[in-house]
């Protein structure tokens, strides 16, 4: 910083020169920032831009009916939803279902039950989950996990519930291996670590002494976890489970692998499946035709869109109880 | 004493404490089995052909030599893209624009792009690069991978440079240093190793990234070093690779993915000491 330095010699208008250069390249500097900063929105708004011209030829053909239309036929050229938008809700509920105790078990066990020295390590292992890239869980869904299900845990559930009413048809038919209850597990487990590490934070930020309290009256562990840090953590974890809803929903390349790929909607979740994300994958290089490929993109924007509801939603959530706690230290 | 009652709310706790450790425990034996299954399968395909030769034909020998290739250029291309403008961004939410509305904004479009599928980032690098310049590129998918880096960098600069103490920015401004200065020389050095951290990060997250790649760069059977040409890249040869029914090609897809697994959990490690180290 050499040229900060300024001597004594120096006349006043030198002293100005030299002040009016450091504004100059200060406010320079802080256009650049900002620009960088507006780029972000940019790319936002090109992501949205870029779909809704990309999806222009479908949304003239087929109106809304898209969004309720189960065909999907290249070759007579009908497109429609349904069965894409199925397969991502029905997946991600499945994998929400599971993930969602087993995060919060997991964050339970990483604050309360787990010995000091441990609870770094386990932490840390459980976060790898979520960096292990989508690819791996595909191809290790594919090979591994699909046969191995197929095997030995699929056909267990459809003899249990062959005689109950209402799962008989939830898990009926033939053990593919692969399938919407293949893909949901998979996913569940990719999802796992969002959940249990925003639980945990927020479990962290739940004042001692409310729970010395609850203990000074007797309570047990578990009646301290739920009747005093979950409903003080109640919103922060709703806000973690919708952040991973939104990976959820996203998700493709594990998806990809195991759900099978076919556009129709079965009752059994046994059955093979799409999602939005695996149909893109699956079919966008091959869509010749411009309505074809319009369609896909199409599926595209309604993806954009779902994700974007969930993933502000969650961001709201979790940016209101920031403030809080902000607030309270 | 109610003794029944006691003995209930014991059995309760105890359950479901049970529980919880179960949880974690099914948490662990899932990287467990995912980890084995890739060394099993890959460990075996690994030799210094995967690093000399080229992806090879159905039924053929080969490598993924070309895959490495590409994939690094890309990743180099989108860290070299990505790196400078997350870190302004960053910059500007942490210092200049803190508590303006602007800045408010930018923080919620950016916390949503980090979540968002990345097979959209695909599709809007297709429609912007890939149609207009009429074919698949290396280019294109270097700028889908940018997209990705760049809020992961945002983020992870803004909350570094939120850690330095005002106290430093107070000091060097009582010196006289304008604010460019200021940050420049005093609050990026201090937050420095929180933003190479960031980095790290995003180049783990993008080296395990196939949605994006599908439509964008596409893939390549042969050497490739022309940007302006599709090029191959690891996740997408596995993913490629492993649909397939040759079974020297499912060799060399879990060979990939030992390859990738293995980058991006040793990133994520470093990044995570470093941070650590930080902290303390």
């Amino acid at each position: 910083m050499a040229d900060i330095a300024v001597t004594e010699q120096m006349l006043a208008s030198d002293r100005a020169q030299v002040v009016r250069g450091f504004g100059l390249r200060d406010a320079r500097f802080r256009w650049l920032t900002a620009a960088a900063a507006l780029l972000v929105v940019i790319i936002f708004a090109g992501v949205i831009a870029s779909l809704i011209i990309g999806s222009m030829p479908s949304i003239k053909q087929f109106g809304f009916a898209f969004l309720y239309t189960e065909a999907w036929n290249p070759v007579t050229e009908k497109f429609g939803a349904l069965a894409p938008i199925y397969g991502t809700i029905v997946t991600s509920t499945l994998a929400m279902i599971i993930a969602v105790p087993v995060g919060i078990g997991i964050a339970i066990f990483l604050t309360e039950i787990c010995p000091r020295p441990l609870r770094r390590p386990i932490g840390i292992a459980i976060e790898l989950l979520a960096g292990i890239p989508s690819i791996i869980y595909g191809i290790w869904g594919l090979f591994i996990f699909a046969p191995a299900f197929q095997s030995t845990l699929q056909p267990w559930l459809i003899k249990v519930f062959g005689d109950v009413a209402f799962l008989r048809d939830l898990f009926a038919g033939p053990p593919y291996g692969i399938g919407m209850f293949t893909a949901s597990l998979i996913m569940s487990i990719m999802i796992l670590p969002f959940i249990s590490a925003v639980t945990r934070d927020v479990f962290e930020t739940v004042p001692p002494m409310l729970k010395e309290a609850a203990y000074g009256l007797g309570c047990t562990t578990w009646e301290v976890m739920w009747r005093v840090v979950l409903p003080f953590a109640r919103a922060g974890v709703v806000g973690g489970a919708m952040l991973a809803l939104g990976r959820a929903l996203g998700e493709t390349m594990a998806v990809t692998f195991v759900i099978g790929n076919a556009h129709h909607i079965k009752e059994s979740l046994f059955a093979p499946a799409t999602t939005i994300s695996a149909t893109i994958a699956n079919e966008f290089s091959e869509a010749t035709t411009e309505l074809y490929q319009s369609s896909v993109i199409e599926l595209g924007l309604i993806l954009f869109f779902i994700t974007f509801v969930v993933l502000a939603s969650a961001q709201l959530m979790l940016r209101a109880l920031e403030r809080r706690a902000g607030g309270v230290s | 004493m109610n003794l029944r009652l006691y003995r209930r709310r014991k059995a309760f706790n105890g359950f479901f404490l049970v529980l919880s450790v179960l949880a974690a425990g099914f948490g662990l034996i899932w990287l467990g089995f995912i980890l084995g299954a890739l060394f099993y399968n890959g460990f075996s395909s690994v030799s210094l052909k995967l690093f000399t030769e080229m992806t090879p034909a159905p039924g053929a020998e080969g490598g993924l030599l070309n895959a490495i290739a590409g994939s690094l250029v890309m990743s180099a291309l989108a860290v070299a893209a990505g790196t400078p403008l997350g870190l302004l961004a960053g910059t500007y939410l942490a210092e200049y624009g803190r508590h303006t509305r602007l800045a408010f904004f930018v923080r919620f479009i950016n916390d949503i792009l980090l979540s968002a599928p990345s097979i959209v980032t695909g599709l809007f690098i297709y429609e912007i690069i890939v149609r207009s310049m009429g074919h698949f590129s290396a280019w294109a998918g270097a700028a889908s991978l940018t997209v990705i880096v760049i809020p992961v960098v945002v983020r992870t600069t803004e909350n570094m440079l939120l850690l330095v103490p005002n106290g430093l920015r107070e000091a060097a401004a009582a010196l006289g240093a304008p604010r460019s200065s200021v940050i420049r020389a005093v609050t990026w050095r201090a937050a420095r190793a929180g933003i190479v951290t960031g980095v790290l990060l995003a180049i783990a997250r993008i080296s395990g990234e196939t949605a994006p790649l599908l439509f964008t760069a596409l893939n390549n059977q042969f050497w490739s070093t022309d940007l302006n040409a599709p090029i191959a890249s690891l996740p997408y040869v596995i993913f490629q690779f492993a649909m397939s029914a040759d079974e020297g090609w499912h060799k060399l897809a879990w060979a990939g993915a030992l390859l990738v697994t293995m980058t991006v959990l040793s990133l994520s490690i470093v990044a995570r000491i470093l941070e650590s180290s930080k902290r303390s």
